[in-house]
Order: structure tokens, then sequence, then C-alpha cells
């Protein structure tokens, strides 16, 4: 995990200054019996940054080291200029005293109260008519004022994320967790509950975290997206520079590939998104995805046989940008599965094709032929 | 039937469940939310009336409170005389008798509140003991019930604690079940028989109540 693909343990330049959150954390935490550190150093700005990566990628964990439901062996946790947790001082502000406001998947709306009195539940300091006007006005925001006398077990899913959310919000919180709180929702009730959310917050400007682990969330919500895996970040940017190239694969995934070889990045075209790889000690070179690698960096590329096209002739005209010159060295049909090993300038491809093909381009050793290969069809996967 | 001894063992069920609520809340609140780890002492030390003879807790209760014990001699010092086989004593005897009664099904009740609330609750500003206050003691209310009702019930048909620290003074300590002792031993057997449907009765009201109130939960004992 050399390459520098993203910064996993300094927060992106790009983020301003002034940014409202600074979580830096290291927790040893358990997922389906295996133990991983959660490792991460990051900051958000006001609005919605997006904690994105699969079950057990340590999202959850870091939420709760934010609102202090769990401790962090080391790290120190900043929120809006007030330090809620600083190892080394010692300082663990207990999660009732960190105004950090957190809203989780199945919600938690306690099942005794009603509605109304569930969204004025964190009001307990103001008086009694102040706290009747001010769930009003949430209740009102959130378009649930006629739901004020039922309770949980009589409200819709959708509704009952708004009494979840208007009960969080109400409370003036610093920093908003959200750890897929939508995630059950139909499309359309979801984005309205998001655009009630974009609404509270031009008002309130606070850094809203929000977990998912659905790459359909991030390009809806994203304006930051953080990357997780294995309690690391592996990549942090725009929704766009995170979710479409840097798809960085790891080891276990090498299996998937008949064609792994060591490439060198030679150079990055960042205009059209793709960048130069040399294979092994080259010459050959392919144009492959851009991920934030430098030139210099070595990655391992994967090619699926299947993905590869076979020409007899120069082909013209395609929009593949790998077009490769080749000769066949051995041809094998496995079941109904033609491999074909093509050899080119000493780089040798595995490609599948099918009985059909092998018969209508007459491929038989020695025969040279054009490898064509779309970019996307290069995999690239951290060495 | 002996009225007497049936409103003095009513009035010590009822001042009994309702001491037990007040010391029964903050040891379950313990029981629940204590990492300690030798609670499971702790625990078992509470649930021992549940299979020691009542005798053996009456005895040691009775030397307790007796003005050999330094607990006795304070009591003597400062109202002029003894606990034991006074009513009072009995009342001693009887809170430790029926405390795990009382305990356990305040402690299995809270803490099968859902851990979620109490983290949603405490993101939500509210402190640990403004949580318990909220949250789970009004969801606890069946297992509140249930104890007292249990502690209640547990406290009405004692009889060796109540001999062994009591005694049987006539509307002192003679309770209920001495009383109906007693009658046999005089051979009122249709005396006794009075007394005791009497108090078969109110017991299989209490706990209809009690198993009325947690039928969904509840598989064989009240505090699974």
């Amino acid at each position: 995990m050399e390459v520098k693909t993203a910064p996993a343990t300094a927060p992106a330049k790009t983020l301003p200054d002034q940014s409202k959150l600074e979580v830096r954390i290291r927790k040893r935490f358990a997922y389906s019996e295996r133990a991983f550190d959660l490792n991460i150093h990051f900051r958000a700005a006001a609005g919605f940054t997006i904690l994105f990566g699969a079950s057990g990628a340590g999202k959850t964990t870091a939420l709760d080291c934010i609102a202090g439901l769990a401790q962090p062996e080391e790290g120190r946790i900043v929120a809006g200029g007030e330090t809620l947790l600083d190892s080394e001082a010692s300082l663990s502000v207990p999660p009732w005293k960190r105004r950090v406001g957190y809203v989780i998947q199945d919600l938690a709306l306690f099942p005794h109260l009603t509605a109304g009195e569930n969204v004025a539940y964190g009001l307990h300091a103001l008086a009694a008519e102040q706290r009747r006007k001010l769930s009003r006005e949430f209740l009102n925001m959130f378009r649930i004022e006629h739901l004020r006398d039922r309770r949980p077990a009589q409200l819709s899913g959708g509704e009952q994320q708004r009494v979840a959310l208007a009960r969080a919000l109400i409370t003036e919180p610093r920093v908003l967790l959200l750890d897929e709180p939508l995630a059950a929702l139909d499309r359309p009730t979801k984005s309205r509950i998001v655009d009630d959310l974009r609404q509270w917050n031009q008002t309130h400007h606070v850094p809203i975290l929000y977990v998912t682990h659905s790459s359909e969330e991030v390009f809806a919500l994203g304006e930051q997206v953080i990357v997780l895996d294995a309690g690391r970040i592996i990549s942090q940017g725009s929704p766009h520079q995170v979710m479409r190239a840097p798809r960085l694969e790891t080891v276990a995934q090498l299996s998937g590939f008949e064609n792994v070889f060591d490439a060198t990045v030679t150079a990055l075209h960042e205009s059209r998104g793709t960048m130069t790889c040399r294979l092994g000690a080259g010459p050959m070179e392919l144009e492959t995805p851009l991920v934030r690698a430098d030139v210099g960096s070595k990655l391992s590329v994967g090619i699926r046989a299947g993905d590869v096209l076979l020409a007899t002739e120069s082909p013209r005209g395609l929009s593949a940008r790998n077009v490769i010159e080749g000769i066949v060295r051995r041809v094998e049909t496995r079941d109904v599965i033609v491999s074909a090993t093509i050899d080119c300038g000493g780089t040798e491809f595995e490609v599948h094709l099918t009985l059909a093909a092998r018969e209508a381009l007459g491929l038989a050793p020695d025969k040279s032929v054009w490898l064509v290969l779309k970019t996307h069809s290069c995999h690239l996967m951290v060495k | 039937m002996n009225w007497e001894a049936f409103w003095l063992t009513v009035q010590l069920a009822g001042i009994v469940s309702a001491l037990l609520v007040a010391i029964g809340i903050p040891v379950a609140y313990w029981l629940t939310y204590s990492r300690w780890r030798l609670k499971f002492l702790v625990e078992a030390v509470i649930a021992l009336p549940i299979v020691l003879p009542p005798t053996v807790l009456g005895f040691y209760v009775l030397m307790a409170l007796g003005s050999r014990s330094p607990f006795g001699r304070w009591w003597e010092s400062v109202t002029g005389h003894t606990l034991a086989f006074t009513f009072e004593g009995l009342i001693i005897g009887s809170l430790f008798y029926s405390l795990p009664f009382a305990v356990q099904p305040f402690a299995a009740s809270f803490s099968a509140v859902d851990p979620k609330l109490l983290r949603a609750s405490a993101s939500l500003g509210q402190s640990p003991l403004r949580t318990f206050h909220r949250v789970v003691l009004p969801l606890s209310k069946a297992g509140l019930v249930t104890g007292f009702a249990l502690s209640f019930a547990h406290t009405l048909g004692e009889f060796g604690v109540v001999l062994m620290v009591g005694g049987n003074i006539p509307g002192v300590t003679r309770t209920i079940s001495i009383d109906i002792y007693d009658q046999v031993q005089a051979g009122n057997y249709a005396s006794a028989n009075q007394t005791a449907l009497v108090l078969l009765l109110v017991s299989f009201a209490v706990l209809s109540v009690v198993y009325g109130l947690n039928r969904r939960t509840m598989a064989v004992g009240p505090w699974k």
C-alpha cells in the first residue's frame, strides 16, 4: 500500500482551514470476528461530508467516537472550536455534553413518547412555554405537525425519520452525525428529507457527517467524500474524484483476473481522466483510468481475459484506447471457451473467445493479431 | 378469622414492598449498569433468600438486631428498646427476605430497555441519571409493578423469618401465617381454613395482576 493514492494520514489540502470539525482517531474495533485498527484523520467543513465504505470499514465506530459513545485509544476531536476529546490531555467530554447530534438507521425513537414529546426531548433546560414554541417550529419545518400526538409505532418509516431528525436538530448540535438514517426510504421521500436538512443547514452551517455504503447516495448528497476501507481513509475528495477512478482494488480481488501485470505510471492525462502505464520492463504501454497516483508509482493492472477483443487486421476508428499488435502463441479449447495466448513484444496476454469467434478469425499459432482493450477494462490495484 | 392478624400482615407487606421499591430501584440500577468484575457476588447475595431456609435468614437477622450486635445496641440507645420482637424488627427482616423479589424484576426490566435509546438520550444532552428517569423508568413500568406485587405477596405469606425475628405477639408481630399455625395447633380447623382461604385468594389476585401485566414477555418466571 505504498502508492500515494490518497492522503491517508493528512487531511486534503483543498479543505478550508476554518473547517469546523477535525477528527483524529485510532481505535481497535472488531467486525464479524476480525479486528481492525481504525486509524483516521480528517477535517470536515460545514455541509455534507460523506463517509463511504463497505460494512465493517469502521464508519459507525468513527461516528461513535465523535459522539462520545465509544472511546478511541488515542485521538483528538475538535468541533466548532471546542475540544471534545484529547487523549494526550486525558480529556473526554461525556456524550451528553458534546452537543453532537446523532441519528442512526433504526432511529431509536422513544416508544413511550409521542412524536411531539420525542422532538422536545432534548429541550429539558428550557421553560415549558419556550419548549412548546420551539418544538412546534421544528414539527412544522419537518412537516410533521399533524402527527404530534402519535406514538412512533403509529408512524410510517419516512415520518419516523423526520421525527428523529427534528429531535436531533432542535438541540442545536454543532456537528450532525447521520448513520444511514435514510437507507430504508424510497428515493422521493429521501430527497425531500435531504432538502429539508439542507435548508436547515443554510442557517446553521454545521458539518454533517453522513455514513453510507451506497454509491448512489454519494453522488446525490456529496460535497466532500471520504472513502474508508478496513479502518483507513483510502481516498478523499469530491464524489466525482473519488468514485470515478481511484477504485483501487486490493490483493484479495486479484484472483478474478487472468492477466495481472506489474505497471509503472509514465504519464497522467487529467483532462481526459486517463493515464499511461508501462507494463513490466516495457516497452508495452496501456492507457488506463486515472487514479490518484504519481508518475513513477508502481501498480498492478488486472485485465479479464474475456474483456479483450481480437482483430486479425489493424482496427481503425475505435473508441477503445488500447490497440496492441501481437502474435498468437497457443490456442487451447476448454469446454466451450477458447483460450488464446498472445505475445505482445514479450508480454503475454490470455484472451478468452468463443468457438465461433475462433473459427471466424481462423485463429492458430503464429498468426498476427491485434488486441483491443478499453481503458476501463484495465483495473488498477495497489501492489 | 383473625382480622387483627390480617390487617397487621397487610400493613407489614404494604410497608415492606413500598420500601423495597425505594431500595430496589437504586440496587437494580447498579446491578444493571455496573461493570464491576465481582458484581456476580452481589447478585448471589441478593438472591440468597430465594433458596435459604427462612429460619436461617431469620436467625441471622435476629442476631444482627439483638442487643449483642453494634446495630442492635445503636438502635437501643436511640429508641430505648430493642428491635427484636417488634414490628420494626419484622419490617427489617422482611426487607431482606423479599429483596430479590423486587430487585430481580426491576433489574430485568431495566436491562430490557434497548441500549440504543440510552445512546440516543445521551446524544440529546441527557445525563445518565436523567436518561434513567425519563426513558428507563417509564419503559420499566411493568417490571416495577411486578417487583412491588411479588414482594407484597411474598411478605404476606412469610412464616419462618417472622417467627424468628418477631415471635408471636398478638397485634404486634402475629402475622396471618402464624395465626393459621396457631389455629391448627389449637384444633380450630374451620377458622384456620377461613384464614388460609383469604391468604390464598389475595395471593392469587396479586399474582394474576403480575402475570396479566407481563403476558407478552414472560415465559416461566416474571424475571425471565
